[in-house]
Parts: structure tokens; sequence; C-alpha cells
């Protein structure tokens, strides 16, 4: 009975895409987050071979801060046009115009915390009763007790008291008028998952993952892209270094590494070496223990 | 650690688990202790606990501080829900079902221990098998999870003494007996100091058994899933409006039991209709053969009418139809289960109802016995009931498999999860 079993990638691969044709099975107006970071990437990749040959059934939203890099921005667009997908893009920029988000000002500014905002002003005006997103549980205590069908109410608030018992490969999406869930196809992976599976399925990333040089500077540990969103503080120059970085999101506040891994394979023995977390590299997490909870609390992704 | 290491990640096995214990067992010291011997744990999470460690005014690092999670929860010193952990190791990537906690500690091992491998179930080796580690080893069987690790923690208070190790596993063995389990292992350890988590035990020469690390790396789980019954319950259906797929028509889903075969003859359900696999795809990609858990989309040579909540089965093994069904359940929220009362059925990929017709009886999970008087069930309970569907389902024994044996409960009003079914 031996030859019968699989590996456990293919076995997340498999969990995953089972979740993510229960959400369009389940949901009426379902629609998949996407940042253009390798999470994202990742959950999309298995959403095309979730409904293959067929289109993926549902469109991406990008929740943009306006501080994306360009690398970023490109790689989505051609993955959009390559796959034919629709791709719906909101704005941090007119949540704040809007009076409804206010930017944060100082040299630590940041536009991670507006982005909920935009989120559920999207959600709201799309109609959508479900929304996948990339969080993996191993990302962030606050995440391991996150569920794969997680329940929002009318305010797209989380209720970490209230979820769901989840049992064997029965999610319960019924909900009533105005709620809506979050689901997380990818619950179960680790960032070494997520890169083992993009070298194995050979899944194109954007150039910003593999090492070369930038202007950075380095904040309490952390470095960071120097660029027009970064406010340089008294004292501090930029500088060129050998980096890449371990997430890709909003430029203020995404921390790079001195890295030389310049393909999969070498990204992947650092991260198999190395000794800190993704999220020990982003700013906005430093600030409080707890910063993440309380995002998710009021509906961060 | 290079291309070697990589090839070798590809040929990991996955491995969930569940852990159980009473409070201040040492669960948390235990899967602290796994994931820092394992070196799961950063840099920056263990400053994080040092922090924390030193706040509580506790001298060296507290491993238990590592798996708690939410904040309200860590100011009470608490743990209430099911949190997952992940650790991996060249042989193996490994899920736990982290289930501490207090009342609704049923509940949450129901939960983790529904898709485990393996429970670790901790006993404290000063108390020895108590009325909750009957609960736990009660609540593995009733489950099924096919193995079961008895962990006897805190051995150096009991100066790593054999004779107090051989009879809580001459308990143990005593209950077990009462139960449907079929493979039980014990190690003596001390999650405190590290004995026989990952490296052996220099304190205990008289045990020659594995430790915890090695069993869990090496335990064989390959032959825990069925691969006898083909199940094939169709999720959604694969119509693509696109000129050169313009025929196809692919059932997607999750293989939940046996192999199916391309040219092979299968069987729908409910329709009762034949037709021969003609391809089974994953992507651009089309295999021979397909088994447990894979999910493929499967296309057939007839045309028939088949949707959401059919099955594809083989004629040489066709599972239960029927609408009433006798069945085990633990109930899950504060609202009691109403004899006579509606409710909304998942079982696979089908939606139902059902009416609770008869609550038989109700488990003391303590004494292991059956209360057919207190027909009371309510949150954390487990009784035997016997409900009639609104349409047929197709079903096995929860023995034979465990995802086409179990079903969950939603309440009509608030749509939460009630409660999880195990077909008799
Ligand atoms: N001496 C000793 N103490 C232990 C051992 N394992 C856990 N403890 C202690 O027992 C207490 C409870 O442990 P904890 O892991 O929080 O228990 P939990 O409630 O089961 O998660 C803590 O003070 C631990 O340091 C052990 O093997 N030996």
């Amino acid at each position: 009975m031996n030859q019968y079993k699989i590996n456990h990638l293919r076995e997340l691969e498999a969990e995953s895409i089972f979740v993510i044709r229960e959400v369009v099975a389940q949901f009426e107006n379902p629609v998949m987050l996407f940042s253009g970071g390798k999470d994202s990437i990742v959950m999309f990749h298995l959403a095309r071979k979730a409904f293959w040959p067929a289109r993926v059934p549902f469109p991406l939203m990008h929740i943009d801060t306006g501080h994306n890099f360009k690398e970023t921005l490109d790689y989505r667009d051609k993955l959009m046009a390559d796959t034919e997908t629709k791709l719906i893009v909101r704005y941090v920029q007119d949540s704040i115009n809007q009076g409804k988000a206010v930017d944060e000002t100082g040299v630590n500014a940041s536009r991670n915390k507006l982005q909920t905002v935009t989120l559920l002003d999207g959600i709201e005006e799309l109609k959508f009763d479900c929304a996948m997103g990339g969080g993996r549980r191993d990302e962030e205590k606050a995440r391991a007790k996150e569920r794969f069908f997680s329940h929002r109410d009318e305010f797209g608030q989380w209720d970490p008291k209230n979820q769901r018992p989840e049992l064997w490969n029965l999610f319960n999406g019924k909900k009533h008028m105005g709620e809506h869930f979050r689901v997380f196809p990818i619950s179960n992976w680790t960032e070494m998952d997520v890169w083992q599976y993009i070298m194995l399925e050979n899944i194109p990333i954007p150039s910003l993952y593999f090492s070369h040089e930038r202007e950075v500077i380095n904040r309490d540990g952390t470095i960071l892209a120097a660029g027009e969103y970064v406010a340089l503080k008294e004292g501090e120059i930029p500088q060129k270094r050998i980096i890449r970085f371990r997430t890709i999101g909003d430029m203020t506040c995404t921390g790079a590494v001195l890295s030389k891994a310049g393909t999969v394979e070498e990204i992947i023995e650092e991260v198999a070496a190395t000794r800190v977390t993704e999220r020990g590299g982003r700013y906005d997490d430093k600030r409080s223990e707890a910063a993440m909870e309380d995002r998710k609390k009021e509906g961060y992704f | 650690m290079s291309a070697e290491y990589n090839r070798g990640y590809l040929d990991m096995e996955l491995l969930r688990f569940t852990t159980a214990g009473s409070v201040d067992d040492g669960k948390s010291t235990l899967i602290g202790r796994l994931l820092y011997d394992s070196k799961a744990i950063f840099e920056d999470q263990l400053e994080s606990i040092e922090r924390a460690s030193l706040k509580k005014g506790e001298e060296g690092i507290n491993l238990a501080l590592l798996t708690d999670g939410l904040r309200a929860e860590r100011e009470q010193g608490i743990t209430i829900d099911v949190a997952y952990r992940y650790f991996a190791t060249p042989k193996r990537k490994f899920i736990i079902a982290d289930t501490p906690g207090h009342i609704q500690y049923t509940r949450n091992m129901v939960t983790g221990a529904s898709t485990a491998n393996v429970a670790l179930i901790l006993v404290d080796a000063r108390n020895g098998v108590i009325e909750q580690t009957i609960r736990h080893a009660f609540i593995a069987s009733l489950l099924q999870i096919p193995h079961i690790i008895v962990c006897v923690n805190k051995m150096d208070l009991v100066e790593f003494d054999e004779t107090i190790f051989e009879n809580i596993k001459a308990d143990f063995d005593k209950i077990a007996t009462k139960l449907d389990v079929h493979d039980i292992r014990f190690i003596p350890i001390s999650a405190k100091l590290g004995d026989n988590v990952v490296d052996r035990s220099k304190n205990m020469d008289w045990y020659e058994g594995p430790t915890l690390m090695y069993l869990l790396e090496n335990i064989h789980i390959a032959s825990d899933i069925n691969h006898l019954d083909a199940r094939f319950p169709v999720q959604y259906v694969i119509r693509p409006m696109r000129d050169e797929y313009h025929d196809y028509r692919g059932y997607a889903g999750r293989v939940e039991g046996g192999i199916f075969r391309k040219g092979e003859k299968v069987k729908v359900l409910p329709s009762g209709f034949t037709s021969k696999i003609k391809s089974i795809d994953i992507f651009e990609n089309s295999i021979e053969e397909t088994f447990a858990p894979q999910s493929v989309t499967i296309t057939l040579e007839d045309d028939i009418d088949i949707s959401r909540g059919n099955m594809l089965i083989k004629e040489d093994s066709i599972p239960e139809i029927g609408q009433d069904i006798d069945l085990m359940i633990c109930w899950f929220n504060e609202k009691p289960l109403i004899l006579g009362g509606k409710y909304f059925l998942k079982h696979t990929t089908s939606d139902l109802r059902c009416v609770i017709r008869d609550v038989k009886y109700r488990i003391d999970v303590n004494t292991l016995t059956n209360d057919e008087n207190n027909k009371k069930i309510g949150l954390n309970d487990i009784a035997r009931i016997t409900i009639k569907t609104t349409k047929p389902v197709f079903y096995d024994s929860y023995r034979k498999n465990r995802l086409t044996g179990s079903l969950i409960f939603i309440d009509e009003a608030t749509n939460e999860t009630v409660g999880a079914g195990m077909i008799i």
C-alpha cells in the first residue's frame, strides 16, 4: 500500500484546493485578496489549479496602500493579463480623501492599519460575502486559533471567543444577511512550505524576493527601503546594501534582510538556517506585542 | 543543509497530532520543548517569551509561554480554544492541534481529534491515571484516532521510578480494554528537563523504548487511510466557458476513500447511473489513478446529470444509504439538544436537514457508563441518538471511514455549529 501516499506539500495543496472549491460552492459572491506577496501568489496558483480548465470563477482584489514597490505592481498586472483574471483595486488614498481614514504622520508612519477601512468598504460596496486571504497560522500567535472559515459580524469584526468549531473537512459557511466570511485556504502552510511549493511548482515571483542592491536605512534593527514614503529620522543616512525582502507590502514597514540568495533554492536554504520569523522583520508588528491581535479584531486581513 | 536537505524535505509526510492532559500536567511545556528542541522557535519569539517570563518573575524561560495565544487568555493565564502549531524535522511536518483548557475541554479535544493521526495523552506521574485521563482516552477512541501515545510526565518528581511508570501503564491498559483503540504506546518523560522528549534520558536506563520525537517521526501512518472503499463526493462541477474546452464537464472533489483508476466503471449516487472514468485531471496534468486525500477533477465517458452532494463510488463497495441514522454525538453549544428539534446537517459535500428522533443514552465520560435516565444533552455532553434526515444519506460507519461517517449539526436560527456526529 506504500505507493498510495503523498508528500506533505501535495497534502497541503489538496487541502487548500478543497477549501477554495468549498468557498465557490457555498458563497454567492466571493473574492480573493491579492497583495502581490508570495502567500497570495501561492493562493492564487492553488485557485487556478482548483478550477482548471475553467478560469478562476471569482475576481481578485488588491487593497493598494499607495506605498507599493513598482516591481509588485508590474508583476501583478502581468499575472492578471496572462491568466485572464479580473482584478479590482481599491485605494487607501481614496479612504483618506473621503475622510474615513487618517494617514499616520511622523517617522514611523505606516498605512497597514488603514488598509482595514478600505478593505471593509470594498467588501460592502461590491457586496462580497466571502473574502479569501493568504494568512497562515504559523505567522503570528494571534493567528494560531484562526479557523479556515472565519465568521465576521456585520461590522466585519472577528470574535475570537465565539468561533465555530471546525471538524474533519466540514466547513460551515452559513450566515445571516450583512455578515461575511474570511477564508484562509493556506492556514496550515508554514513559510518553508510556501517556498518549497514555489520551487516544486516553478511559480514565478516578484524580483524583490531575490537578492539585489538597494538604498536602505537601518531603523532599530529593521532594514527599510529608502524611498519617497519613508521619512528619514535625524541622523539616518541611506546606504547601499545587498538585500532581499522576506515579505513584500507597504514600503514603509516592510523589512529587508541582508542576503545573497538569488534563487528559490538559495532562499530555502536561508529560510532553513534563519532564526528570525518573517514578521520579526515587520516594523509595525514590533510596535506592540499584541499589535496583530488588535488589528485582527478590527477586521484586518 | 543544502540540496540534500531540500530533496529530503520533498519526501516528508504530514502528521497531525493532538494533545490532551489536565491543567498543569505539562502540555504547554511539552509542546514548547518539542518546538524548542527541534529548533522551530525563532530568536524573536524566544526574546518575547524571555521578556514575558521575566515580567512574571520566573527564573529561566518558561517554555509553556510559547504556546499560549490570545491576549485575554494570556492575561488570565489560561488557554481556551484549539490552537494550531507547526514544526518540521527532516522526516515529517507536524501539525499540532493544541487543545488545553477547562470547561470547554471536551468540545476542544473532539475538534482537535477529528483530524488527528496521533493523540498524545499526558499523565502526571505523581497523580497517575485519573478521571480526566479516562475521558481523554475515551475521546481518542470515540474519534478513532489511530494511535495513542501516553506520556507519563514529571518523572523527575518521582525519582524516575520504573515501578510508578509500570503501574500507570497497567492502569491505563485496564481502561483501554473497554475502548476501541488499537495502538497504544507509553513513554516516561520530563517535559521540563527534556528527558525522552527529543533526547534519550540519562536518568531512566530501565526504559528501552523510543523517545517521543522518534515515535512521532516514525510511527506508521500511511495505512490509516481507507484505501479499499472508493468514495468521491462531488464538490463542484467545472464547466469552462471557453472554446477549446467546450464540452468539458469535470467533477471536482476530494477522494475520501479507496482508489479510482482511469477506465474504471463508476456508479453515481443517488441516481444509480453508471459510466466509465474518462480522465482524472490535476491542473494541466492527467493522472492514471487517484486516492485519498487527493483533490482532483474526474471526467466521465457519458453525459449524465451530476451535481454537488452526489457521490461517485465503485460497485464492489456500496455505502449505506438511508434516512434513519444511528450515531454518537458530542454537543458543542450552551443551548441543549432538543428532542424532536430540527437542525441543518453537513455530511461530506451535502447539505440537508434532520429531526432528532431519540436520545438513547448519555455517556458519563468519567466512568464510561451509559446513563439511560438522564437524556438532557448539553454543552460537552456525549450521547447516542437517532435522527431522521430529509433526504437519503450515503454513508459509512465512522469506524470504517472517518470522512464519510461524520457529520455536523448546525442551529437553524443562529447558524452556529452546535454538534458533531459519528455514525455507528
Ligand atoms: N518538575 C517538572 N515540572 C514540570 C514538568 N512539566 C511541566 N512542569 C511544570 O508544571 C507546571 C504546569 O505546566 P504547563 O506546561 O503549564 O501545564 P499545562 O497546563 O498542561 O499546559 C509548570 O510549572 C511547569 O514548569 C516536568 O516534566 N517536571
